[in-house]
């Protein structure tokens, strides 16, 4: 199915190991093997993007501009224009927000083509603090004209998200989180298309939109609810712009609950833009949004703020049986 | 050094001539919507220089990855911009007209569009000179062998972003870039040095890597040297120094001028007065 990366068990296996991050550097090896028009930019995270490798072994298709990220979105869009196949890649605070205003003129506005990367999105730097964490850049990018924005269930999808965004119609903003030891969704290759959601798991009473690493952590939700005698289906919502609306309508009419749940804030992510969709529908489900708070206040490592925040399977199914429980 | 000819010379103050006339035009049809004003006036002579005589671009070579590239960083400068491309046959001297009106391809601020030859949208200070740098980057890389000209303002250089580029460019030895700073002393609300001084601004352009040159920037002789005294591996920056509002009493240095409307009666005043510019 794929032409540019192999999806093999061996890829597959070692790209779980060693984390979305290392996973776009060694997909990126392949990507400049096919692509001679390849270009990756990087703000001297060379070493955090996994593109270690890749600078070595293709230095003419490498650029560091320094850390200076409203400088890398201008040259992007610069390399753009001449017809260079451009990705940007550095932390996600710094992708989506430092250059948010390059972002729009370039990209959205005047419809440069860039790819960019956010690095360790989410939670996953929660003992470097909350300018390390990001919350914040579904919402900020969606309300960004002429930007897609994906956010991989695992590794398997991030290959996935990276070579469909190559010869995608408009930029893309491809969100990437979790840490090593990636727990894996996607086993073996399958059919990847940007803007059509995928369903994991059908049930009959409540339909789970998840997004990102929360997507491993609703599956193993739905066992939980299915013991206790719910049936619940579970979607994989990789691609939060554009969202699936066709989908997602058909969806209402089976479910009894709708839930989403995202490692990103509250706030016009993945459950705003569910709840965009659902607001337009007749006698539409009644809508459960699992998330960040409003807030920056839980500091520590990966799994104690998930924890805190009721971002395990455990506690994301209790607030489902709660809620459930209420209809 | 190629010098430029009486007859280049010439036709060079002629371009110019036009182009203040369109600004005029363009000024007086936007009526209360108003424009900036002084800083295009400011820029007429480097604009004229690169379109009418110094840059490989055109309507026939529009489509042409060789061709060269303008951005107008100060975006809001853009009634020299669509003028001169009036000039060069991109624009119709109708379409001028409809600069700022309803569903115009000719907004305040420059909008891509390259059938009309606009190659970038600007507006947004501080964002124009990293454009710059990819299509170096480009050029170089894939031996297009274009050259990219790009017009700041002095106001802009404000922006932290200018300084990231400016660092970049050097760094990148990019030799293809030509940077214009119109350095005519004020900003929207006052000089710079009320506002936001550069000090020394021509030490700064060298301490960052760059081979600086310092200029009238309405002297057309004067800019078209500066572009001729090109130094392997470096980017090049000019400093013009110019007045704001160039070529009418009533504008020069005057900073109401910088975004204002034009009056029938000064617009005439205008007409006079540019029928008797040197």
């Amino acid at each position: 199915m794929s032409e540019l990366i192999n999806f093999d068990q061996k890829s597959i296996k070692t790209w779980s190991l060693i984390g979305s991050r290392a996973t776009f550097g060694m997909v990126s090896l392949d990507l400049a093997k096919n692509i001679e028009d390849l270009m990756i930019l990087t703000c001297d995270v060379s070493t955090s993007a996994g593109l270690d490798r890749f600078r070595k072994s293709f230095p003419e298709k490498y650029l560091d501009v320094g850390i200076a990220e409203q400088n890398l979105i201008g040259i992007a869009a610069g390399l753009s224009s001449t017809g260079y196949k451009v990705f940007t890649t550095t932390f996600a605070p710094f992708q989506t927000m430092r250059c948010c205003e390059q972002i729009k003129v370039n990209l959205g506005y005047m419809k440069k083509k860039v790819n960019m990367i956010g690095l360790a999105s989410g939670l996953v730097l929660g003992n470097l603090g909350y300018t390390h964490c990001c919350i914040e850049d579904i919402s900020i990018i969606r309300s960004i004209p002429n930007i897609a924005i994906l956010s991989p269930a695992d590794c398997t999808e991030t290959a996935k998200a990276i070579e469909a965004s190559i010869n995608y119609k408009s930029s893309v903003y491809i969100r990437l989180t979790g840490s090593q030891n990636n727990p894996i969704v996607y086993k073996n290759d399958y059919k990847y298309e940007i803007g059509k959601l995928i369903e994991l798991k059908t049930g009959k009473d409540i339909t789970i939109f998840s997004t990102g690493t929360m997507v491993y952590e609703s599956l193993e939700a739905e066992k939980i609810l299915q013991a206790q005698g719910i049936s619940c289906s579970v979607i994989d919502v990789h691609t939060i712009k554009p969202i699936d609306s066709a989908a997602i309508v058909e969806l209402s009419k089976k479910s009894k609950l709708f839930v989403s749940v995202e490692e990103h804030s509250i706030v016009g992510g993945l459950g705003s833009a569910i709840a965009e969709v659902n607001s337009t529908i007749k006698n539409s489900p009644e809508h459960l949004i699992i998330g960040i708070p409003d807030k920056y206040e839980i500091s520590g490592d990966y799994e104690y703020i998930k924890e805190k925040y009721g971002l395990s399977s455990k506690l994301i199914a209790k607030k489902i049986f709660d809620k459930y429980k209420t209809l | 050094m190629k010098k430029l000819n009486e007859g280049e010379l010439k036709e060079i103050k002629n371009f110019s001539k036009k182009i203040r006339k369109h600004i005029l035009d363009m000024a007086l049809h936007a009526g209360a919507s108003s424009s900036h004003f002084g800083g295009a006036l400011s820029i007429v002579e480097i604009i004229s220089t690169l379109f009418s005589y110094q840059m490989n671009l055109n309507e026939k070579n529009k489509y042409l990855e060789t061709r060269d590239r303008f951005i107008l960083s100060k975006g809001h400068a853009c009634l020299a911009y669509y003028a001169a491309l009036c000039e060069i046959g991109f624009i119709k001297k109708d379409e001028l007209k409809t600069f700022e009106k309803n569903d115009s391809n000719l907004l305040g601020h420059p909008v891509a569009n390259k059938e009309l030859g606009i190659e970038f949208s600007n507006g947004s200070l501080g964002m124009g000179l990293s454009l710059g740098i990819g299509l170096c980057i480009s050029s170089k890389k894939k031996k297009s062998n274009f050259k990219v000209y790009v017009i700041l303002g002095d106001g802009e250089c404000n922006e932290g972003s200018v300084w990231e580029a400016m660092m970049a460019a050097s760094h990148f030895k990019l030799d293809n870039l030509y940077v214009f700073i119109d350095r005519n002393n004020f900003q929207q609300t006052g000089s710079n040095n009320e506002i936001m001084s550069l000090e020394n601004l021509k030490a700064k352009l060298i301490s960052f890597g760059w081979n600086t040159i310092e200029i009238d920037g309405h002297n057309i002789n004067e800019i078209s040297n500066a572009l001729n005294l090109n130094d392997k591996n470096k980017p090049t920056a000019i400093i013009a120094n110019t007045i704001k509002g160039k070529g009418f009493s009533f504008s020069e240095n005057n900073n109401s001028w910088h975004h204002a409307v034009l009056t029938k009666s000064t617009y005439e005043k205008a007409l006079t007065e540019l029928e008797n510019y040197e």
